[in-house]
């Protein structure tokens, strides 16, 4: 059983049809990338998977469990976790009460034990320290907890999202252009730890347009163009499919908002 | 050498709890006054504050409050002080009905609904709705409070029971504002998007906000109720909502210690301008003008959280 399975999924905006039956699985441990031209209909994927739209047609399957509809934070407590295309920080909290709203979904803290501090409250808040200390550190991070989110470089604000992301202990890692405006050197970090996450048994669904990082990062790729895949396979199949050479380089590719 | 926070405002309500010695009825009574608007804009920040939901009608919960009260004490003789956790809870449970349709509502909108709810109470309230409430005159005859024994019915008396309330408010929110609840309400007013997307239950919690402050708002209701023995529907008009708006935009939202200021100023400034007469009005919107233009987060904005993350020990 794969653990994300996509079925026949279909999303319309009005008259326009983002996503068009779309099929495809990512199996476990593997590093997956969704890629395609501006305006393909890559991130209404990512926000049919996540919960923040509800597909029109076709089902989406997390560990065999339908979870097309469901509430985005339902989602993250299934184990698939995110980070924006727009990075989409607490821009005005500190680093650590950042990565400290991933471990959200893993306390069990109520309004009672919030209000009057009780011991095992007390216990919960040293245990999702650590937790954030270690993920920032983890994600290299680790000297900036008590900075404003806002104050960190647009690299680190990117790292950040994934420190967050991974304190929800997901099994699923979705990330929407991880390297988006990110220099060569950051890039190359960004590519080791990508391979560090896989290493702690993390599967990766990502949105990338540097083909760099998406050749030497994922195992296979899924290629959509105008809302339907078109292509799918290992990079070198890709690199070589005709198909795709054409919807990246072929004549006059409009590039639309995405 | 910096003082820690809570050493100092420790020392501030000690002294606090001095004035009434130095102070004679009138201004004592004005420091009560002072002392319920702060629980009412404390209860107010749970939601405009910590969740930044643009609400508008809090003056509808503490009607609630103060009408539970005043009608389970002069029809059914349930003591004053009794009532008090069934006013919070019957505000609580009105919150909760009203609340759960709107809350998806973004700033404005829910402004304008919010404006909506706090006048339909009051004019379900001067029209003598269930013909339990009295209608424009309001219910009057309220007992005083006992407590063990001790009827409370000097301003001195009421300035204690006011004062320890709130200095329990405070306590007790400021340990709400640092734990998991706190920060969820922070997120989702930093943005609601990426706070369902971290895994928080944005619907839930934002009830809970309204929930929570409006249980408190009802509470305060009781002690309005007590402290003055008649309450009527004037006494909660659209104006009380904007006043506590007030003392929680400008005074600081999201922190304690601002709204508790703000409930100084708003409250207690045109007080101390009382011979300036209407001209203090005057002087109250310029302020309002200044501080919207010069300094948008109030007088004292939320400081961020501080973590020890050399403490926070190994990960289970």
């Amino acid at each position: 059983m794969s653990l994300l399975a996509l079925d026949r999924i279909t999303k319309r905006f009005g008259g326009l049809t983002a996503v068009n039956r779309v099929s495809f699985a990512v199996e476990e441990g593997q590093v997956v990338g969704l890629i395609g031209p501006n305006g393909a209909g890559k991130t209404t994927v990512f926000n049919l998977i996540t919960g923040n739209y509800r597909p029109d047609e076709g089902t989406v399957q997390f560990q065999g469990q339908a979870i097309g509809g469901l509430a985005p934070h339902r989602i993250v407590s299934l184990g698939i976790a995110r980070t924006f295309q727009t990075i989409r920080l607490f821009q005005n909290l500190s680093v650590v009460e950042n990565v400290l709203a991933g471990c959200h979904c893993r306390m069990r803290t109520g309004i009672f034990g919030s209000l009057f501090h009780t011991p095992g409250q007390r216990r919960e808040e040293r245990q999702v320290l650590a937790q954030a200390r270690d993920e920032l550190a983890f994600v290299g991070l680790g000297d900036s907890g008590g900075q404003l989110a806002k104050n960190l470089s647009y690299g680190n604000q990117r790292l950040l999202e994934i420190a967050r992301a991974l304190a929800t202990r997901p099994k699923l890692l979705i990330l929407d252009e991880p390297a988006g405006g990110m220099n060569d050197q950051e890039t190359q970090e960004l590519i080791g730890l990508i391979g560090r996450m896989r290493a702690r048994g993390l599967t990766i669904l990502l949105i990338e347009h540097d083909m760099k990082l998406v050749m030497k990062a994922c195992d296979q790729l899924v290629v959509i163009e105008y809302g339907s895949k078109i292509a799918a396979g290992t990079p070198e199949e890709i690199q070589h499919n005709p198909r795709v050479i054409e919807a990246y380089l072929g004549a006059d590719s409009d590039d639309d908002e995405d | 050498m910096k003082v820690p926070g809570h050493l100092l405002a420790g020392a501030l309500f000690a002294l606090l709890l001095c004035a009434p010695l130095a102070l004679d009825r009138y201004w004592v009574d004005v420091l009560n006054s002072i002392g319920l608007y702060a629980i009412l804009g404390l209860s107010l920040n749970i939601i405009l504050g910590y969740a930044g939901m643009f609400h508008m009608g809090h003056a509808a919960f503490y009607a609630i409050g103060a009408y539970t009260t005043a009608i389970l004490n002069t029809s059914y003789g349930v003591p004053v002080l009794w009532t008090l956790p069934l006013s919070g809870l019957a505000a609580a449970l009105f919150a909760l009905a009203v609340a759960r349709p709107i809350i998806h509502l973004r700033g404005d909108y829910l402004l304008i609904v919010t404006i909506g709810m706090v006048e339909i109470v009051r004019i379900a309230l001067i029209n003598d709705v269930f013909g339990i409430t009295g209608g424009a005159n309001g219910i009057f005859g309220i007992d005083r409070p006992q407590l063990f024994g001790f009827k409370i019915r000097q301003p001195q008396h009421f300035f204690y029971l006011i004062w320890l309330f709130a200095g329990l408010t405070i306590l007790l929110f400021s340990l709400l504002e640092n734990s998991r609840f706190g920060r969820a309400l922070n997120y989702l007013r930093e943005d609601e998007v990426a706070a369902e997307g971290s895994g928080i239950n944005t619907a839930a919690y934002k009830l809970a906000a309204f929930v929570l402050g409006a249980g408190w708002a009802g509470m305060a209701g009781t002690i309005f109720a007590a402290k003055m023995t008649i309450i009527s529907p004037e006494s909660f008009s659209f104006w009380e909502s904007v006043v506590l708006f007030m003392i929680v935009i400008l005074g600081g939202a999201g922190n304690i210690a601002g709204v508790i200021l703000g409930a100084f100023l708003v409250v207690g400034l045109p007080e101390i301008f009382r011979d300036f007469a209407s001209a203090r009005m005057l002087f109250y919107g310029l302020a309002m003008m200044f501080m919207m233009i010069y300094r948008t987060q109030g007088i004292l904005p939320p400081r961020p959280r501080v973590y020890r993350l050399d403490r926070a020990g190994g990960a289970q």
